[in-house]
């Protein structure tokens, strides 16, 4: 089916203004609401929306996180499309819910704009709180900034609406940095998105009494694993959905997306991976370094869940050495969950560079240029030197 | 524009310091520039000191760190002066927009600026503001101020979006809007006589 | 794409009402998500042989308050014609509250114990 790239308008706006906007244009049944910063603003701004008549959307303003999640499992179970977004301890208040909407398939999709998880209190950026649930069994697509927000969660209903997938997504952007800052962001038509996204279909509506069913019910010793192993093929198939939908989008929008996104890496010898808005501070320090002749690149993972591992190695192919970049850790003493993921998939890779951790940025501490360039001729060194990797380093600490 | 251009905002809560860089933002984008607009967040209540900032190019901008070495800093609230230092990584060539009824020379003095580089603007917001619109909020004159300094649109084009802007939010207040284009093009036409 | 075990198993779940899953099913074969697609399925599980005691009824005495009906945690109670009939051993846990409730100059319940019974029901069954 061939699409003719869609007239689209530009404006500047937040990231929350952006995420507010697609949920307006993909107009879910029902949104369950709850407040935390820096997110209120999205459901805060739907709430408008709502209350202006631009939606139907039935919006229920709930007791608590773990309610939100509750509800929306239990309206999208009924036969509704329902989202809710959150950050941080919200996200965490919620944590059994994210494991059972991942249970009962349930495809729903969540803004979670990244704060730092207490204690102690932090309203600011960190990715301690989508990394700490990255076992639940929800797919997790992180944003740069604005414009992907808007284009990862329109992608994300297809995505997990999808018959071979029916998985819940969550879609990040970094708290403060991009929810509240403003930037230019190119917004497809209304009628666009809708075609896009369609009409909701859920296999087992509770609502269908034609056919009646329960769900959530009690699996003993017995058919436990065999349900959880087909959970892990659904994970396994969303990535060939992922790239369907991001090539279906490509051909509306203009804007291709993949599991990572490689930046200058043509003729690097190294490297740096990282996510999030520290992608575009990056991009811009490998800008200036290659005008200094040097053979730097970036990788930019988008998707985090389903992890993707052949995508990285392959990105890293060429690369002598690669620093890692965590905005969370893990506490496990053998640095963040990025580094431990990307170091276990380069472990059956043909090449595998030298990796260090550079752990930087928790709790919005800024990471400036500086810094990035001070990552990029530590990892040069260990590229060029005979110095052992494997290290973790924390980046914009005080000693 | 060959530069990205680097914009601070100082302001009390409730002076539109946050405003400010929203709005010098739209008007940026509407013009085709590429844009940024974002605050610092401290605890948040009318009076506190607050800061904003915005990056203005004629290229695409992917860097999302604070922003360390503004060349335009905005003062809303004369109050600051010699009791924050607001020219914290401003650089030589760097240009202070003051919100006050002093003239440039004074608030030099007040300042006890010594770079004789940093171009001082000064212009009575509030009163403006007062003027025109009826409120002391100084942030649309300090918005035609800033436009004016940095240039990085005409004044036509900067009343065009505001008054479109302006349009939504006051249906039905047409004193206000006008009140608003006079108060941006008094500050403007400001600075540009200094 | 050419569809996958999942795709066949929600067009089994909409073309089959009563689904028989094996013990030994493989993952490939059970509906996804642990849905049940069918309704009512909790009748199929007799929890009645969780039982030590048992209630028993006696029609003479009886006098239709229906506490028992109401009280009964499970669906144990039968009630036909605004009468009740009995009960339904299937799902009866001998927890006792219906005797509890039976109001007391009633007595219409009792709890006996399950051992009472088994010598007859093995005689019944021979």
């Amino acid at each position: 089916m061939a699409m003719a790239l869609e007239a689209q308008k530009t404006t500047a706006l937040t990231g929350n203004e952006a995420a507010a906007t697609a949920l307006r244009q993909i107009e879910p049944d029902v949104v369950a609401a709850y407040p935390i910063t820096p997110q209120t603003e999205i459901v805060q701004l739907f709430s408008t929306f709502v209350s202006d008549g631009l939606v139907k959307t039935e919006f229920a303003a709930v007791e608590s996180e773990h309610s939100a999640m509750s509800a929306t499992i239990g309206a999208a179970a009924a036969g509704a499309r329902a989202m809710t977004a959150t950050s941080s301890n919200g996200l965490a208040f919620m944590w059994e819910m994210l494991y059972i909407a991942a249970g009962l398939r349930i495809p729903i999709v969540m803004p979670v704009v990244n704060r730092a998880l207490s204690a102690p209190i932090n309203i600011h950026c960190d990715h301690s709180d989508t990394m700490g649930a990255r076992d639940a069994g929800w797919i997790q697509i992180y944003s740069e900034n604005a414009q992907e927000m808007y284009d990862n969660l329109i992608q994300a209903v297809r995505i997990a609406e999808h018959p071979e997938v029916l998985l819940p997504i969550m879609v990040t952007i970094d708290g403060f940095i991009i929810s509240h800052g403003m930037e230019n962001v190119e917004l497809l038509q209304d009628q666009v998105v809708r075609d896009f996204v369609g009409e909701y279909h859920f296999p087992y509506p509770l609502l269908d009494i034609e056919h009646p069913k329960t769900i959530g019910p009690l699996t003993l010793q017995d058919f436990y694993f065999e349900h959880k192993r087909e959970q892990a093929e659904a994970m396994q198939r969303s990535k060939a959905v992922i790239t369907v939908i991001a090539d279906d989008f490509a051909r509306l929008s203009g804007r291709q997306y993949g599991f990572v996104e490689c930046y200058k890496m043509k003729g690097a010898k190294y490297a740096l991976v990282v996510l999030g808005s520290t992608a575009g501070t990056a991009k811009y320090v490998v800008d200036e370094l290659r005008q200094e002749g040097e053979q730097c690149g970036l990788v930019k993972i988008r998707v985090f869940r389903p992890f993707p591992g052949p995508e990285l190695c392959k990105a890293l192919a060429d690369i002598k050495a690669v620093g890692i970049m965590d905005r969370s850790d893990s506490f496990s003493t053998q640095g963040g969950p990025v580094f431990a993921e990307t170091k276990a998939a380069l472990y059956q890779a043909s090449n595998q560079p030298k990796c260090v951790n550079y752990i930087y940025g928790l709790g919005g501490r800024d990471i400036e240029p500086s810094l990035i360039r001070q990552a990029f001729m530590e990892v040069k060194d260990l590229a060029t030197s005979n110095a052992v990797g494997g290290g973790i380093r924390h980046l914009g600490v005080r000693e | 524009m060959a530069e990205m251009l680097e914009i601070r905002w100082h302001g009390r809560g409730g002076q539109g310091a946050k405003t400010a860089a929203l709005l010098l933002a739209e008007a940026a984008a509407a013009v085709g520039k590429y844009v940024q607009a974002f605050p610092e967040y401290g605890p948040e209540r009318m009076g506190a000191p607050v800061v904003s900032y915005n990056r203005i190019s004629d290229k695409p901008i992917t860097i999302h760190s604070a922003v360390q070495f503004p060349r335009f800093v905005a003062v809303l609230d004369p109050s600051f002066i010699g009791a924050i230092d607001f020219t914290a990584g401003i650089p030589k060539s760097g240009v202070l927009l003051i919100n006050s009824s002093d003239s440039s020379n004074v608030i030099r003095q007040r300042m006890q600026l010594r770079c004789d580089t940093i171009k001082v603007y000064t212009l009575d917001a509030s009163q403006i503001s007062q003027a025109t619109i009826g409120r002391p909020i100084p942030n649309t004159p300090m918005l035609g101020a800033m436009v004016a300094a940095t240039g990085i649109m005409g004044i036509e084009e900067l009343l065009l979006d505001t008054r479109n802007r302006l349009e939504k939010k006051f249906r039905g207040r047409p004193e206000l809007i006008e009140g608003n284009m006079v108060a941006i093009t008094q500050a403007y036409e400001e600075v540009q006589r200094q | 794409m050419t569809p996958s075990s999942q795709t066949k198993n929600l067009l089994k779940v909409h073309q089959v009402i009563d689904p028989e899953i094996e013990p030994n099913a493989g993952w490939g074969d059970l509906p996804i998500g642990g849905v049940i697609p069918q309704g009512g399925t909790a009748r199929q599980f007799a929890t009645g042989d969780w039982r030590t005691i048992r209630p028993v009824w006696s029609k003479e005495k009886c006098i239709n308050c229906h506490r028992c009906w109401l009280y009964c945690p499970d669906i144990s109670w039968i009630s036909q014609d605004g009468k009740i009939q009995g009960v339904d051993l299937t799902f009866c846990k001998g927890c006792g509250i219906c005797a509890n409730v039976c109001p007391a100059k009633v007595h219409a319940i009792e709890m006996h114990p399950e051992d009472d019974f088994k010598s007859n029901e093995a005689a019944k069954e021979e």
